[in-house]
This record gives C-alpha cells, sequence and structure tokens, in this order.
C-alpha cells in the first residue's frame, strides 16, 4: 500500500533544481508529483515519479545524493472538511504528519494527497480501518 | 624602556658565551632526564659533550609537535611533578593537545620576561593594565598578568568576552595600557563606537597585541579607532607563552627575541637546512633556562624572518620579523589553534560522515569565521529537514566540545568539494590579512 518517493539533496543555490529536471527529462522520466522542502542553505526535493528504479539510478549516475522513502498516497474527498476528516483521525490515534503534498492527478471523484507518516504501518492500518482509501504504488505511478 | 638592562644589552659576544654555558647545561639536563631526548640524541650519534661551540646546535635532531603529542601529557618534563607548579596546554582534542609545564623559577622567569615586555611597550609600574587575554589553560592570560604583576602595574584580570563589560571597564577603571589578540581590540573598539562610546578618548595609551597573525595593516586599524600605539608581541606555549619576542616602542620594526632565554635558528622548512639572518624560513627555538618543559631545536612552523640589524632601542637581540605564514595547514581562529586533522577527527566521529569537507575562514567584521563544509551522503541524507538540521547541530556542538571553537556547518551537494591529486586542499582562507 506504500509509495516510493525519491527524495533528493540540493543546495539553495541557482541552477540546483534545473539539473534535477535535466536528468530526468533526459531518462523520459516523468515527475507525477513534487515537493521542495527548503532552509536557508539546503532543499530536500520530494518527487513521485513514473519509474522509480531508473529515476533513482540516473540521479545517482549524475551525483545526486538520492534517498527512496515510503510514503502514502490517500484519496481525500474533495470538498470542503474532506483533508479534516483524515486529520482527525489520525490526531486522535497519535500519528504524526511529518509532511503532505497535494497530488497532481485526481483520483475519479477524489483528490489525491501524499502524506509522510510516522509511523507509517500504524497510520496505513488506521486510515483502512476508518474506512479511506489508500492507493497502492503501482496505481499512483501510472496516473 | 628596558627593564632588564644587564641581560638585554649584553654585547653580543658575552651573551653568545651565556648561551653556549646555557645550552651545554640544558643538553646535558634533558639528556640524563627525558628519555624522548636520550633516545633522539643517541640516534643521532650525538653525546652532550659534542657541543662545544652554538654552531654544533645544529648537530642536534628537531623536536616537532608531533614528538609533544607523542609523549603527551607529561613525557617531555625534566623534573618531576613535585617540582612542577603550573600546567598550562594548548588547545586541541584530547590527546592531540600540547602540555607544558613551568617550575617556580620557570614562573620568575617567565614573569620577568613578560615584565621586558610591558617595559619595551613603555608600560609601567604606574599604569594600569587591561588584560583581555583569556585565562585558563591557554598561556595568554596568566602569563600577560604574571608579567603585568612583576612590573608592579595594576593589572586588570578581564580575560576575553563579555565585550560590553570590558568597555565599562575600559571607561570606569581607565586602564591605560590593554593586552589581548588584535581581533579582539577590533572587536571592543567596534562594540564601544556602536555603543556611542568615544573609544579614541579613553585613557588607553598603548596595546600589546599577539597570539594570532595579523597586519600593519590591522595595526593601522586599531591605532586610529582606539587612538593607541598597537605592538607586536611574539610567543607560543610549547616555548613559554607570550614573551618570547617584543616590538620595541622605539623600534616598532620587528620583535626582540629574549636571547638570553632562547636561542632562535631559521631553517629552511623542507630540507632542515639552517638559513643565514635575513632570509625567511620556519623558526625554531631551543629553550636554554626552563626547568620543566625544556625544548631543543624545537620547530615553530611559523615562518618569519631574523634580522640582526641594529635597534635604537640598545638591545642587542636579533629582531623577528611578523609572522607572515606556517609551514604547516595550522589554523589560528580567533586565538585558538586548529588543525585541519583535528577537525576531521570530529567529522570522522559522526556516522555516516565522508571524509570529503572543507573548511572555509573568513573575517567578518574583525571577528575570525569558519565554515565547515560538509558533502551530504546518502547514509546521511533523510527526507526529512529536521535530520538533516540535527546534523548540522550535531557537528557544531561536537567541534564546540572537542575543540572550542563555533563554527558554522554547510551541507553540500556530493563531489561539489574539490578533489585534488595527492594533498588535498581543505581549507580556504579568505582572511585578507
Amino acid at each position: 500500500m506504500k509509495v516510493k518517493q525519491i527524495s533528493i539533496f540540493l543546495e539553495n543555490k541557482p541552477g540546483a533544481l534545473e539539473k534535477v529536471t535535466g536528468v530526468l527529462s533526459a531518462a523520459a522520466i516523468n515527475i507525477r508529483a513534487l515537493a521542495l522542502a527548503d532552509t536557508s542553505d539546503f532543499g530536500i526535493l520530494r518527487l513521485i515519479v513514473n519509474d522509480v528504479p531508473t529515476a533513482r539510478k540516473v540521479l545517482q549516475e549524475n551525483g545526486f545524493t538520492v534517498k527512496c522513502t515510503d510514503v502514502v498516497a490517500v484519496e481525500v474527498p474533495d470538498r470542503p472538511g474532506g483533508l479534516h476528516g483524515i486529520l482527525s483521525v489520525l490526531s486522535r490515534e497519535g500519528i504524526n504528519v511529518e509532511y503532505m503534498y497535494a497530488f497532481i492527478e485526481r483520483s475519479g471523484e477524489n483528490a489525491i494527497i501524499i502524506f509522510r507518516f510516522n509511523p507509517t504501518d500504524t497510520a496505513i492500518d488506521v486510515l483502512l480501518k476508518h474506512g479511506f482509501t489508500v492507493l497502492p504504488g503501482e496505481q499512483v505511478y501510472s496516473l | 624602556m628596558i627593564y632588564n638592562e644587564e641581560a638585554e644589552t649584553l654585547p653580543r659576544e658575552a651573551l653568545k658565551a651565556l648561551q653556549l654555558k646555557r645550552l651545554q647545561q640544558v643538553v646535558h639536563r634533558v639528556y640524563h632526564t627525558v628519555g624522548f631526548y636520550r633516545r633522539a640524541f643517541d640516534q643521532a650519534g650525538v653525546d652532550p659533550d659534542d657541543i662545544k661551540s652554538l654552531d654544533d646546535l645544529q648537530k642536534l635532531p628537531f623536536t616537532t609537535r608531533e614528538d609533544l603529542r607523542n609523549n603527551y601529557p607529561f613525557g617531555l618534563f625534566a623534573v618531576p611533578m613535585s617540582n612542577v607548579v603550573r600546567l598550562h596546554a594548548s588547545s586541541g582534542t584530547t590527546g592531540k593537545a600540547t602540555v607544558v609545564g613551568y617550575t617556580r623559577r620557570d614562573i620568575e622567569n617567565w614573569s620577568e620576561l613578560v615584565a621586558r615586555c610591558f617595559t619595551a611597550a613603555g608600560v609601567t609600574k604606574n599604569d594600569i593594565i587591561h588584560n583581555a587575554y583569556g585565562y585558563g589553560l591557554f598561556t595568554g592570560g596568566l602569563g600577560a598578568h604574571y608579567g603585568a604583576e612583576k612590573l608592579g602595574a595594576s593589572v586588570i584580570p578581564m580575560s576575553g568576552g563579555s565585550t560590553k563589560r570590558q568597555i565599562t571597564i575600559l571607561q570606569d577603571f581607565g586602564p591605560t595600557a590593554i593586552c589581548c589578540t588584535p581581533s579582539y581590540a577590533l572587536t571592543i573598539a567596534d562594540a564601544g563606537t556602536e555603543l556611542g562610546v568615544d573609544m579614541r578618548s579613553l585613557k588607553l595609551r598603548v596595546g600589546v597585541f599577539g597570539a594570532e597573525p595579523w597586519s600593519e595593516k590591522m595595526r593601522l586599524q586599531i591605532e586610529d579607532s582606539l587612538n593607541i600605539i598597537a605592538l607586536n608581541i611574539y610567543g607560543l606555549s610549547e616555548v613559554m607563552g607570550p614573551g618570547v619576542a617584543m616590538e620595541c616602542i622605539e623600534g616598532r620594526d620587528g620583535m626582540h627575541i629574549f636571547e638570553d632565554h632562547f636561542i632562535v635558528e631559521t631553517i629552511d622548512p623542507d630540507t632542515g637546512e639552517v638559513l643565514p639572518p635575513g632570509e625567511p624560513g620556519e623558526l625554531v627555538f631551543t629553550t636554554i633556562t626552563k626547568e620543566a618543559f625544556p625544548l631543543v631545536r624545537y620547530r615553530t612552523r611559523d615562518i618569519s624572518r631574523i634580522s640582526t640589524d641594529f635597534c635604537r632601542c640598545g638591545r642587542t637581540f636579533v629582531k623577528m620579523d611578523r609572522v607572515s605564514g606556517r609551514s604547516d595547514d595550522m589554523l589560528i581562529i580567533r586565538g585558538v589553534n586548529v588543525f585541519p586533522s583535528q577537525i576531521e577527527s570530529v567529522l570522522m566521529g559522526i556516522e555516516g560522515v565522508e571524509p570529503h569537507y572543507q573548511l572555509v575562514v573568513d573575517r567578518v567584521d574583525t571577528l575570525d569565521t569558519l565554515e565547515i563544509q560538509v558533502e551530504v551522503s546518502e547514509t546521511l541524507f533523510s527526507d526529512e529537514v529536521k535530520e538533516l538540521q540535527n546534523l548540522e547541530k550535531r557537528i557544531k556542538k561536537d567541534i564546540k566540545d572537542y575543540l572550542g571553537i563555533t563554527a558554522q556547518v554547510k551541507l553540500v551537494e556530493p563531489k561539489t568539494i574539490q578533489r585534488s591529486e595527492g594533498k588535498a586542499k581543505r581549507v580556504i582562507d579568505k582572511r585578507n590579512i
């Protein structure tokens, strides 16, 4: 039920992002979702791509520090309070959201949100128990 | 002005005779009391009795900082601990610091030498001396303090830091002389000006600055901002501490080395060959009066030049130029000696840190800054910002704990630090001094 996310270490300087997109573009990798966390001197680019192994390989070959992390893609009802419903359940169960970002594509009538939970497996159990839809990796990569 | 007229103006011939007598004594003494020297002399095939002239000094092997470290902490002491009344140590990680000891007579001699330094700067017992060298293991604070007391001046034991308080004391106590590192003098001057204090109209008349490299440009800056005369003092803890050499106010051109206590040589740092006076090279000192921690031909790694020119102050001692550089990679950051290898060993102690790092030293306003750039390996990397920030904090804390210096840590992308063939270029020193 987990989705593989690629994280890339970047220095906070001109051209850093462009180098990543250049490498991915040359390898015909399609970016499905992304989020950038930044501090004053470095940033972490998080990506969901259509082909995780290839993306990882080409990035490493080009000298980037890359890490694969398990994240969770959750269908969120596309209406007011939709996200709140999910977060309330997680909050009650004491699960921490390290970070989250929205997916570009929709899944039918629902939006998709990528969550980085701690702990991940418990979070998935809780979400499933409360009737939320957690999307498996294969489905997310090909959306 | 001269503190010890007889010693400091001794005719060269008499001085050389005194040096030889003292050298012969010290060579015999270390040979019979310090295992390290016995082995070193035996290995070089020299007997203490072979030292028949000052030129014979060249037959003796050099002593290096590495030798000091290998004999940490007390291995090179030439007297039993019961005769040692004081210990000092240079900065460094445990086991890498160099420890020095002093007998009561060593402290007396050292105090006199520092008193000579103050006198050379025109300071007398009627002066109040603001001592902002750090007190503690560092030789600067206590060295200057004892010298000031020996002279009979009134010493304010300020130590370093608490800059605002320093300024209040400078205003209220009205010291006429100040001693500290040159960069700290500028910090005090700037901070005072920022607080609206007219730093040029304090009672300060003269400053004795040392313990870190500085330039003529800085001298002018200090003199202008504090309206004082700034003089250069030289010393290193291994040899004794501050007071090995001092600039006289009359000449203001090079520092007189107190040759009745130290024999100086200049060598080619690569070949070890002794160079004639006037040629720049690495300074090598032999202490000829120290009891607890005598040093024979100690390689300082400081690059300077010895001048035998006549000085109008009347001292017959040779003079050394301000230190122009180091023949190794030691950095002096805010008065603290740091070797890149020490920073490396701290970094290597943190799991996942790769041996690819670079040190960027700069001077912002008047204070030295150190930035440590560390390449982020996949082991260190995390998708969470807080993990990486914790790593930065951890490195910063370890550097502070082990080396006593504050550094900025910057995580950089892999392979961005230049790899060089052979010796890696670890240090970028942007300080323009």
